[in-house]
């Protein structure tokens, strides 16, 4: 299993280094290349932030200071279920902060968070831009409109049950394989 | 001459396309596939629609279109059948099943279903037109008037409605004659401070030498407001025409759309809209052989509020931390790697087009005389047609809100609307009359700002609200000044003290020190603006500010550690458990009559009871400040 994260890890950097080589040495490329990353892996590791110095030849410390200053780099890694709940104007004036906490709470962790199983993380998120919906979550790509506290167990559910029955099917399909 | 045959050639080219597909017989199904159409479904419905033709053999159409900007009906669908002999029709809330009845019904038997009917697009003797209602003819559309008719990824569609024709006119003009006609419009800028358009083109064509570089801000982080990413998702080429105008202005060989990374559809309709216009030498080297120049880049920007400001977009396209520049220099003398720099909102760019089409003149005749042409707002919260509405300026909230966006749903009582995002101020029914422009927003205490429009309700707290917008503006400062980068969390402490009941004595008068100090002591826009809400809530709402801090009583009953639910046993009904089961934390229990009661030390206060109560009994109260709840015991078991 160790050995399994390990060589994910060094394809991973291995991915970051060739691509990351590909940019121009200018420092007008810093965030670029960070998105850049953080669009092939979900996060940005603490490797990427020093690729991305030795690079461009800045401080390490210089690409942290960007890095945080913006809101759409994430440092760990999300779940596979990423859950973003919309806190804009019109989502908070129809309580998505309640929609939040909901989340939380049945899911034991809180915002910026992820699960110990790596299935669902929480965030929350100035706007989606469907106001028009309020309050909305969106889980993995799925924008859910008009949501309610009561409608945030059947939705956990739901990924739980598609969970199971891939599984199942997953199973099923090598012992079919076996036979 | 060349430049005008060339773009004649295309222009037949999109013409022929465009005839080809109004004059094929087949049925056209136009399906509004933005951001909000897709959140609402429009993805399904198209499937449906696809599934449901090829398992009845119909042939017919399907032309993907942007969005119409309204949100309220989403998906929307405009079906035009013409062999069934009807006019085009609007249908709003197209879900996957109503596509596949709708399929059947019209498409192959010929009937409208006219209980699903919102309207038809045109006149006609047999169904009413949507013309005919507020929400579509007291608007007047400049901006967007192209969008939700033609694809934004498709060129010709836009060529065919008469797209980049102005370019060739342009060519014809001296560049100081274009900077001419958008001065003599009396344009300004739409990103919120309404700087005069044709002064800043003047400014950036004499400034001084060097590469001079367009910018366009699709940099929209207000949470409340999209219209910019509506422009760019529906009608990508007509930003893109105003850049080259521009550009050509001010005489720019370089420019630059900095959008937000947020909105991964408008980036990818914008670079897409940018490679086609290059294949058509619409952009590019020599475009159109007229000796013009122009390279459009794609820049996303990662999600910072105060990229917003000029000077900080600037620093973030250099790679740097978003953090606002002094001016002067201005951006226009001195921005982008010290180039002169010309960086103007995606409206504003957008509105070019149509001022060269139709003159300086014409502009002039729409909207007031010191804001004249339209603005766009997205008006959300609690109305009942939301969406993006565009308006002639001068217009009163009143016909806005109530007239064209149908006022308060559920009976409620209009209590603020709240304009131009964490920079805007809430103004109270007095100010209802005031004409939407920049002055006379302004003026009242609210601004134009990126033209978010949040309606409340007589339910909302206005603390909360302004509690909501500090921390707001608390978390995207980008700490360069000391009174913004301290002041606002301080601001944000004692709100948060008011609204948990904790209010002191004294409290009020250090948030209106503390404004006025953030105000002074800030460098841009952001510090500037952010104690905005809470001055005007204070100065119109006063009085829900004391109740909090003397009362401990929240009068909107939103502010939850100041409520409590309760459950009127008079009321309440043996036996049914309907919010026994919707209750997330179990807080609620039976008692030995078999009525329900609520242990006020588990209940989250999530409403979730109310909507559960069947409205025959209604039973659950909600009341500040929580004292006034009865307490209810547990059974005795």
């Amino acid at each position: 299993m160790d050995d399994a994260i390990l060589a994910e890890e060094e394809a991973m950097l291995e991915d970051m280094r060739s691509r990351v080589s590909g940019f121009e040495k200018e420092r007008g490329n810093l965030i670029p290349i960070l998105q850049m990353i953080q669009g092939r892996h979900a996060y940005l590791p603490p490797e990427a932030m020093d690729l991305a110095a030795e690079h461009l030849n800045i401080p390490v410390c210089e690409v942290y200071g960007v890095a945080t200053f913006y809101n759409q780099f994430r440092f760990h890694p999300p779940g596979r279920h990423p859950i973003k709940v919309c806190l804009g104007t019109a989502c908070h004036v129809k309580a998505g902060d309640i929609i939040l906490e909901n989340f939380e709470r049945k899911l034991g962790i809180t915002d910026g968070e992820t699960t110990p199983d790596k299935e669902f993380s929480i965030e929350r998120v100035a706007c989606v831009g469907c106001c028009a919906l309020a309050p909305v979550a969106v889980i993995s790509e799925t924008v859910h409109g008009k949501m309610a506290p009561s409608k945030v167990e059947g939705l956990l559910l739901r990924i739980q049950i598609e969970k199971e029955k891939a599984e199942r099917e997953r199973e099923s399909g090598k012992r079919e394989g076996e036979k | 001459m060349k430049t005008e045959e060339l773009f004649n050639a295309i222009r037949q080219e999109a013409e022929r396309q465009r005839n080809e597909f109004v004059e094929s017989p087949a049925p056209k199904i136009h399906i509004g596939m933005a951001t909000c159409g897709i959140a609402s479904g429009a993805v399904e419905t198209r499937h449906a629609f696809e599934q449901a033709l090829a398992e009845r053999h119909i042939e017919a159409r399907i032309h993907t279109v942007g969005c119409i900007g309204h949100c309220y009906a989403e998906p929307v669908v405009i079906i035009d059948h013409p062999e069934s002999g009807f006019p085009p029709i609007f249908y709003h809330e197209v879900t996957a099943g109503k596509a596949k009845m709708l399929t059947k019904l019209f498409l192959e038997g010929g009937d409208p279903r006219f209980e699903h009917v919102y309207g038809a697009t045109v006149e006609n003797e047999m169904i009413p037109s949507v013309m005919e209602f507020p929400r579509f003819n007291e608007e007047k559309r400049v901006i967007m008037e192209k969008c939700g008719h033609i694809d934004p990824e498709d060129i010709y569609d836009y060529i065919a409605e008469d797209g980049y024709a102005t370019l060739v006119r342009a060519f014809q003009l001296t560049p100081e004659d274009v900077v001419k006609e958008v001065a003599d419009s009396g344009l300004r800028g739409r990103g919120g401070a309404g700087f005069p358009t044709g002064r800043k083109w003047d400014m950036a064509r004499r400034g001084g030498s060097g590469e001079k570089i367009v910018i366009c801000n699709a940099d929209e982080g207000d949470p409340g407001a999209y219209m910019d990413r509506t422009l760019l998702e529906s009608n990508p080429h007509q930003m893109i025409e105003g850049m080259i105008l521009c550009a050509y202005a001010v005489g720019a060989h370089r420019a630059l759309v900095y959008v937000r990374a947020e909105y991964p559809l408008a980036v990818k309709l914008v670079t897409k809209a940018i490679q086609q216009a290059e294949s058509l030498e619409l952009l590019g080297k020599d475009i159109l052989r007229s000796g013009f120049d122009l390279k459009i880049e794609v820049f996303q920007g990662s999600g910072a509020f105060v990229c917003g400001e000029e000077t900080a977009l600037i620093e973030s396209i250099e790679g740097k931390r978003g953090m606002p520049r002094f001016r002067p220099p201005y951006p226009v003398e001195k921005g982008l790697h010290g180039q002169p720099t010309v960086i103007n909102n995606v409206k504003t760019l957008a509105s070019v087009p149509p001022i060269l089409k139709n003159g300086a003149d014409w502009y002039r005749r729409i909207g007031t005389e010191k804001s004249p042409g339209t603005a766009i707002f997205s008006v959300v919260g609690d109305v009942v047609h939301p969406g993006l509405v565009e308006i002639p300026m001068g217009v009163s909230l009143r016909t806005l809100i109530f007239d064209i966006c149908g006022g308060v749903p559920n009976k409620k009582a209009f209590k603020s609307v709240q304009i131009g995002g964490p920079s805007g101020g809430c103004l109270p029914s007095a100010f209802l009359d005031t004409p939407i422009d920049f002055d006379s927003l302004t003026q009242a205490g609210a601004m134009m700002g990126s033209g978010g429009m949040v309606v409340m309700d007589e339910d909302t707290c206005m603390v909360d609200v302004s509690r909501y917008f500090i921390d707001f503006t608390q978390k995207e400062s980008c700490g360069k000044c000391t009174f913004c980068r301290i002041g606002t969390p301080h601001m944000l402490r004692i709100l948060d003290r008011i609204t948990q009941g904790e209010g002191r004595e004294g409290d009020l008068e250090q948030l209106e020190q503390l404004s006025r100090d953030i105000k002074e002591g800030s460098l841009c826009g952001l510090g500037k603006t952010a104690p905005n809400p809470v001055i005007t809530s204070l100065r119109y709402f006063r009085e829900e500010y004391e109740a909090h801090v003397n009362e401990k009583r929240c009068p909107g009953k939103m502010c939850r550690p100041l409520t409590a639910f309760y459950i009127d046993l008079e009321k309440c009904a043996r036996g049914c458990d309907a919010c026994v089961g919707c209750c997330p934390v179990d807080a609620i229990f039976t008692t030995s009559t078999r009525k329900k009661g609520i242990d006020q030390s588990l209940c989250v206060k999530c409403g979730e009871c109310v909507v559960a109560c069947p409205p025959q009994y209604d039973a659950v109260e909600k009341v500040s400040p929580p004292k006034l709840a009865p307490v209810v015991e547990r059974s005795a078991k």
